[in-house]
């Protein structure tokens, strides 16, 4: 039998908040680092990792927490990259959406936007999708996500195959933030903001609740829990979290495309997460810059990378369960729930 | 009218090679439960074994028993390394280890054979057009893979349901446990289905060659056509699988051939044909949320 457990206060260990602080002042004092030793890309890279850990984590909620293994979560975050980019595109040709729309393009506008509209679609696919489970749910969120593909490669109007470059990167509130340095701050900031919510998020009721429905949905159900409603929430947020995600990167980038929506894509989101360790908050992160080192690492030395990558991945899954995080908490003597 | 005609038949045929894909992954989902992304690079091999093949020895009829070994036995050593680790495994782990088998695949492929798409000739034997009905002229090729097709879904059919090693492959798609309390070798016989599996993708692969060209990564184009295909039918059923794929098949390409004409009607040409070709390759996917929200397990269970 196993006994109840109280909500672990994850945030009161102290040495998870050293721990923390440290990764934080380190993450701030990156470009200047990046400065001293001459490592100009690095900001840049980093600023990619900041932004992809966070459609990372959002994917974990469902997939490490709510145990919703979605395949098509670069939907979510590649229609959050075409929000800026359409919009930024209408601003620029100055001819409203359906002729009442303005473009616009500041971030204050366009990046709750692109999480509602992606939060909107989340809850439209969410909807269908979570009435089947198992490897039907792996499908169907699939078929969904390739259905977008499809819908933005034909929109001719919006670049189709060839995308849309957003020349000129979105303001934040008015200011200007066309440089790397600035812009990285923007997406250091949102990174911190989302896992903050979903270090909340995962240890309140709702994520209690998610969890109990990740080991047994059928007990969940028994004592009266609307199991539904609350994977609907999460699929939800989830989708919100890969906007907004979405959103920072067609800035960082100037660019979307519908590579953003690729089944690839997805699928690297998911290496991500398991990479890091699945269900664990920091594993997202660390999955991401693990994931992206990886290939550039990889990529710098054979342009035929993925040769080595894909075998690497098979010996992650068959012989090192847990991720990163799992191995942290290995040789910190900890045991993973 | 012959257009139609000729468009049905370009479904069925794409139908048929979607079924050969569809009952190996379904087969192997329904009876180890594991889902099998590496199965387009299984069809990919057949694809580049058989073009090979055919290059060096210049007949074409050579090439397919290249094909075919090669795509079984690379299935079979896949299932000996990775697969038979997974079986006890989650969905998840299981998509991530397959997933590494893709690009594992596909950039040997790339590796070996480059980036340009291998081009291959019908044989004299199949070039040409066949007259179906008076006036509809049809390509002999594709005629022949949809009689290929045909005899295989029917040589499939009588494995299962009429011989010894069919009925224990039956007996482990719905009670895989009583098999294996029974004392049948279920390892042998795992290996078997995903041999068997693979042979039926590396056939696919083998027929696509003249039609599409073998490129790198044409496995994964097929393959998420085919989940809609395993999806929709009903996920572990040959027979839904049969059905799913010439309906697939048939959807798929009609919308293709016939929405951008028309969108014509009311559109500018040239945003009719790319939103006609968009509307097209959406089809099948709406076809299959339709179904999943209406049958969740899909139009033939496998269990119950």
């Amino acid at each position: 039998m196993a006994k109840p457990v109280a909500p672990r206060k994850e945030a009161r260990d102290p040495l998870r908040m050293v721990t923390l602080v440290a990764v934080l002042v380190l993450l701030a004092a990156l470009p200047f680092g990046a400065q001293l030793f001459e490592l100009g890309a690095l900001t840049s890279f980093a600023t990619r990792i900041v932004i992809l850990a966070i459609a990372a984590a959002s994917l974990n909620l469902i997939l490490g927490y709510g145990g919703l293994v979605s395949f098509g979560h670069a939907a979510f975050y590649g229609v959050g990259g075409y929000v800026v980019g359409i919009l930024y595109a209408h601003a620029r040709w100055n001819a409203p959406i359906w002729g009442f729309i303005p473009g616009v393009t500041d971030m204050a506008i366009t990046l709750p936007l692109a999480i509602v509209i992606c939060g909107l679609l989340a809850l439209v696919l969410g909807a269908i999708s979570l009435r089947t489970s198992g490897v039907q749910f792996i499908m169907i969120t699939l078929a969904f996500a390739q259905m977008i593909f499809f819908l933005f490669v034909s929109l001719k109007a919006y670049g189709g195959d060839d995308g849309l470059s957003v020349r000129r990167r979105n303001d934040f509130f008015g200011f200007d933030v066309r440089d790397d340095l600035s812009f990285y701050y923007i997406a250091l900031g949102f990174a911190v903001l989302w896992f903050w919510f979903m270090a909340r998020l995962v240890n309140s009721r709702f994520g209690l609740v998610l969890r109990g429905i990740r080991q047994s949905e059928r007990r969940m159900a028994t004592i009266g829990v609307s199991t539904y409603r609350y994977k609907l929430a999460a699929y939800v947020i989830a989708g919100m979290g890969a906007g907004l995600s979405g959103a920072l990167m067609a800035n960082y980038a100037k660019f979307v495309s519908p590579d953003m929506l690729n089944w690839m894509q997805s699928g690297e989101l998911m290496i991500m997460v398991i990479l890091g360790g699945v269900g664990t908050l920091t594993g997202p992160a660390i999955g991401a810059a693990v994931l992206l080192t990886l290939e550039s690492v990889l990529a710098a030395w054979t342009e035929h990378w993925a040769v080595i990558l894909g075998p690497l991945l098979v010996l992650v899954v068959l012989f090192w369960r847990g991720g990163l995080n799992g191995l942290i908490a290995l040789l910190r003597g900890g045991r993973r729930d | 009218m012959s257009l139609v005609i000729e468009q049905i038949l370009n479904g069925i045929q794409l139908g048929v090679a979607l079924f050969l894909l569809a009952a190996g992954l379904t087969l192997i989902f329904g009876i180890m439960g594991v889902i099998n992304l590496a199965h387009g690079s299984l069809y990919m091999t057949g694809a580049f074994a058989m073009a090979w093949a055919t290059s060096k020895t210049g007949s074409f009829w050579l090439g397919v028993p290249y094909g075919l070994a090669a795509a079984a036995i690379a299935g079979i050593l896949v299932e000996l390394l990775v697969v038979r680790r997974l079986y006890a495994r989650d969905h998840l782990e299981q998509v991530l280890a397959t997933y590494g088998l893709i690009l594992f695949f596909n950039q040997m492929a790339t590796i070996i054979f480059g980036r340009q798409p291998l081009l291959l000739a019908p044989p004299d034997a199949l070039s040409g057009f066949v007259t179906i009905l008076p006036g509809i002229q049809y390509p002999v090729y594709r005629f022949a893979i949809i009689v290929a097709g045909l005899v295989v879904a029917l040589g499939l059919y009588l494995l299962i349901a009429r011989t010894r090693i069919g009925m224990l492959v039956r007996a482990g798609a719905t009670h895989r446990e009583m098999v294996r309390a029974l004392g049948v070798d279920i390892r042998l016989l795992y290996t078997f289905v995903f041999g068997l599996g693979a042979l039926l993708a590396g056939f696919a692969g083998v027929m696509a060659g003249p039609l599409y060209g073998v490129t790198a990564g044409m496995g994964e184009q097929i393959l998420i056509l085919t989940f809609v295909v395993v999806v929709i039918g009903g996920v572990g059923s040959i027979r839904g699988a049969f059905y799913g794929a010439l309906l697939v098949g048939i959807v798929d390409t009609m919308l293709r051939a016939f929405m951008p004409g028309l969108l014509r009607t009311f559109m500018a040409g040239q945003e009719a044909d790319a939103l006609g070709g968009g509307i097209g390759s959406m089809g099948v996917y709406f076809l299959m949320a339709l179904v999943l929200a209406l049958k969740p397990k899909g139009l033939f269970p496998a269990h119950g």
